[in-house]
């Protein structure tokens, strides 16, 4: 660690993980709901679970990007973070929101309340005084980075990922335009939901891959940079107006069918260019880095963001199609994979890499972490296959024989059972991987003596 | 076998003209275009008589008016870019204002006769093409006013670059929209 201040990350990838871990709970638990419909219905509706489980995963991604900007910000600025304690405040106001959240929804407290109700609106359905203290912690976070990055070098990375930073907490405040009209609450809503997830979160990602691999392959600074500008050109110019594809059967005008197709179809690019990006970087690199984890989550990030957000997205994305598959499982199996691919193994690649380094010893424990590597992917993808089947023979049975929802949610029971079974294998592979940075002193297994040329 | 990775891949130092991200872009918005007449075409194979009915509310002869401007306008740029010359660049947004005129006379007569971009999925596609493509026109003609202001040869042959794509983009415009489906 060359600056003392990288040590606030420590605190922000605990409570990160420690989210992830209720979040991948309380997706087990509803894999279960969906197997026996009746399951904790009286002590935890599902729309409660949902909420928690969706809620926990923002959160936690988001408390783990504050993480890696305060682990890489002094490297890259070279220079201590402004202030440590604003740092910490942040965290506290952070975890007071997390908590109170949480109470809410559980307990349903000041139902109706203006302020401390909760509001209903799917994702963003906290109260009004949570989304406040988000607005804040979030202006803490921005003066802090920026003080920081002002005072010191600025490179690609730090303007990406200021850029990308700043443009989460402004689009967040379209939160707080709740209009009464529908359609138009839905169109805002995208602008957070969307906006988020298809614009500045691309560019946090950028800018945290782009590190991990200036990091661990060595390449100049020069080829990362190009590539990031290109990467994040391509993410803005398809992104933006990519949001149309939300905006087809909501009451928005016909033309959205096309604005939204064309430059949805485009969104793929940007995640293909992070493949590419990650792959060459290695290729070219000449530095061989200890923390060979840490290059598998890199890698596995970048590659199954591209099948989750780019293939899976692209599968549902064009008009013709959607009208068919929209809300339908088809939904569901790319929302897991993207988040997981794109945002989860992202945070899990930077904690892998940062960790040794806050904790003060060597990556002791790759064995075990790249075991939870396959363990939660080979887990997700197989969720990803169930759901992508569920979703098919849903979308016929459904949309193109008219059957009901609830008898076609009978038929696709099978299905439901084999996505119980991957979500434990992913549960078991998210409390491997939290026990191997957490826990583990030394390699479980010896490494064997190291060869030149082995196959000569 | 270990490998020689010191030595640069194949094409490794091939040299664009001009800036990588003006071509970023320019393939960008040639794919997003060429995306829009693809799907035009499309839903017109399934419409051939509804499109050439829409079709023949538009005027080819004024469309073509516009189309021999703004190639104009085009060879202006061009000749500024050679010479570095800042009155041939300003002289090439103008002559796009001209441009913007014929299409302002053009959406005003169909705006006349009450048709929108819901009266029938031709003119969904012929407001959408030709609106996103005059609002590249708008944008070209500031960007030439900038470079030519500031006369830095980089920024000129990228600003020029971005007008000729705008001009290309007409010309893939033009025949599919206005001659094909009449």
């Amino acid at each position: 660690m060359k600056y003392q201040t990288q040590k606030i990350a420590l605190a922000y990838f605990v409570v990160a993980m420690a989210l992830f871990a209720v979040q991948v709970t309380l997706g087990l638990v509803m894999g279960w709901i969906y197997v026996d419909g009746n399951f904790l219905t009286e002590i935890l509706p599902f729309n409660i679970a949902r909420m928690l489980h969706t809620n926990s995963l923002i959160v936690w991604l988001l408390v783990g990007f504050f993480g890696a900007a305060y682990y890489l910000i002094p490297e890259e600025s070279e220079r201590e973070i402004h202030s440590t304690k604003l740092a910490y405040l942040q965290l506290a106001i952070l975890v007071v929101g997390t908590v109170g959240v949480v109470l809410t929804y559980f307990f349903n407290l000041f139902e109706g309340n203006f302020l401390l109700g909760k509001e209903g609106r799917e994702f963003l359905e906290q109260p009004k005084w949570v989304k406040a203290g988000i607005v804040v912690a979030a202006l803490i976070f921005l003066y802090n980075i920026s003080m920081t990055v002002l005072k010191g070098r600025k490179t690609a990375i730090t303007n990406i990922m200021l850029l990308g930073l700043w443009g989460i907490a402004l689009l967040f405040l379209f939160a707080f335009y709740n209009p009464s009209n529908l359609a138009l609450d839905k169109q805002y809503w995208w602008y957070v939901v969307h906006l988020w997830v298809e614009g500045t979160w691309e560019l946090v990602m950028a800018g945290i891959l782009g590190f991990l691999m200036l990091k661990l392959t060595g390449v100049d600074r020069e080829v990362v940079e190009k590539w990031l500008y290109v990467i994040v050109a391509t993410a803005l110019f398809s992104g933006i107006l990519g949001t149309g594809h939300h905006y087809y059967w909501i009451g928005t005008p016909g033309y959205w069918q096309w604005i939204g197709s064309i430059f949805s179809a485009l969104e793929v690019v940007p995640f293909f260019g992070m493949m590419a990006f990650a792959f060459v970087m290695v290729w070219k690199g000449r530095r061989d880095h200890a923390n060979k984890a840490a290059l598998l989550w890199s890698l596995g990030c970048a590659t199954l963001a591209f099948f989750g957000a780019g293939v899976w997205g692209f599968l549902h994305t064009l008009h013709g199609i959607n009208y068919y598959t929209h809300g339908t499982q088809i939904t569901a199996a790319h929302g897991h994979l993207a988040f997981y691919g794109a945002y989860v193994a992202l945070n899990l690649a930077i904690i892998t890499y940062a960790m040794p380094v806050l904790r003060g010893r060597d990556p002791y424990n790759q064995v075990l972490n790249m075991a939870s590597f396959w363990l939660m992917s080979g887990g997700m993808l197989f969720m990803t296959f169930t759901l992508t089947f569920a979703g098919t023979v849903q979308t016929h049975l459904q949309r193109v024989n008219g059957e009901g929802f609830m008898d076609v949610q009978d038929q696709l029971w099978i299905f439901f059972v084999m996505r119980f079974g991957s979500g434990v294998a992913v549960v078991l592979g998210a409390i491997l991987f939290i026990y191997a940075v957490m826990v583990p002193r030394r390699e479980v297994i010896n490494p064997g003596p190291v060869v030149q040329d082995a196959a000569e | 076998m270990p490998q020689d990775r010191t030595a640069p891949a194949v094409g490794a130092d091939v040299q664009l003209p001009h800036d990588l991200m003006i071509w970023v872009l320019i393939v960008s918005e040639l794919l997003v275009f060429c995306a829009g007449l693809w799907g035009f075409s499309a839903v017109r194979i399934s419409d051939r008589a509804g499109f050439a009915d829409a079709a023949a509310y538009l005027h080819p002869l004024r469309a073509g008016l516009g189309t021999m401007i703004l190639v104009s306008s085009g060879a202006l740029a061009a000749v500024g870019a050679l010479r570095m010359q800042r009155r041939y660049l300003l002289g090439a947004a103008l002559v796009g204002a001209g441009f913007l005129m014929v299409k302002f006379y053009e959406w005003r007569d169909l705006a006349a006769a009450q048709i929108s971009t819901e009266t029938h999925p031709f003119f969904t596609f012929y407001y959408l093409l030709t609106g996103f493509h005059a609002a590249h026109v708008v944008a070209g003609m500031v960007i030439l006013a900038v470079v030519a202001a500031r006369r830095r040869p980089a920024e000129v042959d990228a600003g020029v670059a971005f007008w000729h794509m705008v001009d290309l983009v007409w010309v893939l415009l033009f025949p599919v929209i206005y001659l094909v489906s009449a």
